[in-house]
């Protein structure tokens, strides 16, 4: 593979995968908690936020990191220590996977996978293993009812998101993530072809559907039942402290993230600028610089989608168990099965 | 035989010692999953066992049912039987009383099942050797379901139907 008109060996290529994953999952969760979880929920309650640490408290990342690392590791005395211990990694290894199949632009990609959004939607469906077995392995029951409720909750919203899905898929005529951000970018509205066809335009009810769905998924307010502080004290993560939780709260954070570059991939045009522009017609055209570019492009469009999320988060209230059940079953799922059998025959029609 | 006999000529190839790793991790976890005595452990190992059919199929270039493999059986099946398991009983610890009396009969059928299903393939496919293609297109699969095997799948879709419309009958009190 050639990059920047470097040749790279293969061993090289994979230390930069590595590095490239750690990057893409570990940048988003640092810059959602900093600039949304700090600052913008203190701006949104009139108060400053961190302030000390660092310039506008900008170290206090460092300053959090370096707090939990340094606790002990402690587990109950009652829990299965082994599977508590392992709990945390389920979770943060379905983010890793996850991240895999993401391009950020025409080279700069883990794998192109033929299959991808479809692996990617299963590998997120693991996590909910690992927040179960947290659960259960703190031998809590405050954790158990957690565990439940967020595995309750995280198989009604997967079905929603995965029809949601369903209609992009019909509509770019591949489950590839590179075809799909090409499909938009070379893509044109009556023949006109200055903003591609980002599928947000033809599949807005899917686009609504994918994000209700994710902020389910992320268990963020108002569907946050499964940790609600209140009367879980924060349910499947109440007995983790010190990096244990360091990694839950990463994984939160990170998967918040990469779902949303999954949504500007598939809604938004993904890392790509409409081809038009610098007269590219397909793959093989785009210039090496977007190998630069389209990770930048793809920062911006996932800070968007996630300012979004984290917004819906700090200003609503929690949807009760029977509510929220009622949502996805009754409202979500026909809704995306009417989206997705008009695509087909609009599809099939033009 | 003749197909077992053609695998050990070029037993080094890379797919066949990833094939033996996975298959040895899928049997110990197997052997785990009906001797531990948790049955949460039971189900964990459960899981290892259907990650290890996912990664064989990868092995195998059919990379949509591997991934369905995932989709359906660790993100839902496993997700339910945990569920359904901790809602009921699931102690921490060792548990006694998981084995019921006529245990050593699962034995003789488990090893009867893997000898015919053995025959079968090998008779079947003798010493047939796939040929040398990339991961198999999504495309080509859907071809075969909506064409020659489309009766099968519709029949399929109505089993499961009846099986989704049964438990809501039996779940309800009204």
């Amino acid at each position: 593979m050639t990059m920047l008109a470097v040749e790279i060996p293969y061993w090289g290529q994979s230390l930069f995968r590595v590095l490239g994953g750690l990057v893409a999952v570990l940048l988003p969760a640092g810059a959602i908690v900093y600039l949304f979880l700090f600052k913008m929920m203190s701006f949104m309650q009139s108060r400053l936020g961190p302030m000390e640490a660092g310039p506008y408290g900008s170290m206090q990342l460092l300053a959090e990191v370096g707090k939990w690392m340094q606790k002990e590791d402690l587990a109950p005395e009652a829990a299965d220590h082994r599977i508590f211990k392992m709990a945390p990694l389920i979770v943060l290894v379905s983010t890793f996977l996850l991240v895999a199949v993401i391009p950020f632009g025409p080279d700069a990609l883990f794998t192109n996978f033929s299959v991808g959004i479809f692996y990617g939607l299963a590998v997120a469906s693991v996590s909910v293993l690992g927040i179960l077995v947290a659960g259960w392995a703190s031998a809590n029951k405050y954790s158990l009812l957690g565990g439940l409720r967020a595995a309750g909750q995280l198989i009604a919203y997967e079905l929603p998101m995965i029809l949601a899905v369903l209609g992009v898929v019909i509509q770019a005529g591949s489950m590839n993530l590179q075809t799909i951000v090409v499909a938009q970018n070379t893509g044109e509205i009556f023949g006109f072809s200055g903003i591609g066809n980002p599928f947000i335009l033809t599949q807005f009810i899917g686009f609504l559907i994918f994000m209700i769905a994710v902020q389910a998924e992320l268990t963020q307010a108002p569907f946050d039942m499964p940790i609600a502080e209140s009367e879980l004290v924060s349910g499947y993560m109440t007995e983790y402290s010190g990096f244990r939780f360091l990694i839950f709260f990463i994984a939160e954070f990170a998967t918040a993230g990469v779902f949303a570059m999954l949504a500007s991939v598939l809604f938004l045009g993904g890392w790509g600028i409409p081809f038009e522009w610098f007269g590219w017609t397909s793959i093989d055209d785009v210039d090496n610089w977007m190998n630069i570019v389209g990770p930048l492009i793809m920062f911006t469009k996932m800070l968007l989608l996630t300012f979004i999320i984290m917004w819906v988060r700090f200003s609503s209230p929690r949807f009760r168990e029977d509510q929220l059940q009622t949502f996805a079953w009754k409202v979500l799922i026909p809704l995306a099965l009417a989206n997705t059998a008009i695509t087909a025959i609009l599809k099939v029609a033009f | 035989m003749t197909a077992l006999l053609l695998a050990a000529e070029d037993v080094n190839v890379a797919q066949n010692v990833a094939f033996g790793i996975i298959a040895f991790i899928m049997i110990v976890a197997a052997l785990r999953v009906v001797t531990t005595n948790n049955i949460v452990h039971a189900a964990l190992w459960l899981v290892v066992v259907l990650a290890g059919v996912a990664a064989q199929y990868i092995l195998a270039a059919a990379e949509f049912v591997a991934v369905s493999q995932v989709l359906v059986y660790i993100g839902a099946v496993m997700v339910l039987f945990l569920f359904g398991i901790m809602l009921t009983r699931a102690q921490i610890g060792s548990e006694k009383g998981l084995n019921n009396k006529s245990w050593a009969l699962g034995i003789p059928v488990a090893l009867l099942l893997l000898g015919l299903m053995a025959y079968v393939i090998v008779d079947a496919y003798e010493d047939t050797v796939l040929p040398d293609r990339g991961p198999t297109p999504t495309e080509a699969l859907s071809d075969q379901f909506l064409s020659i095997y489309f009766i099968p799948f519709i029949a399929l879709s109505f089993v499961l139907l009846a099986a989704a419309i049964g438990a809501i009958v039996l779940a309800r009190k009204d």
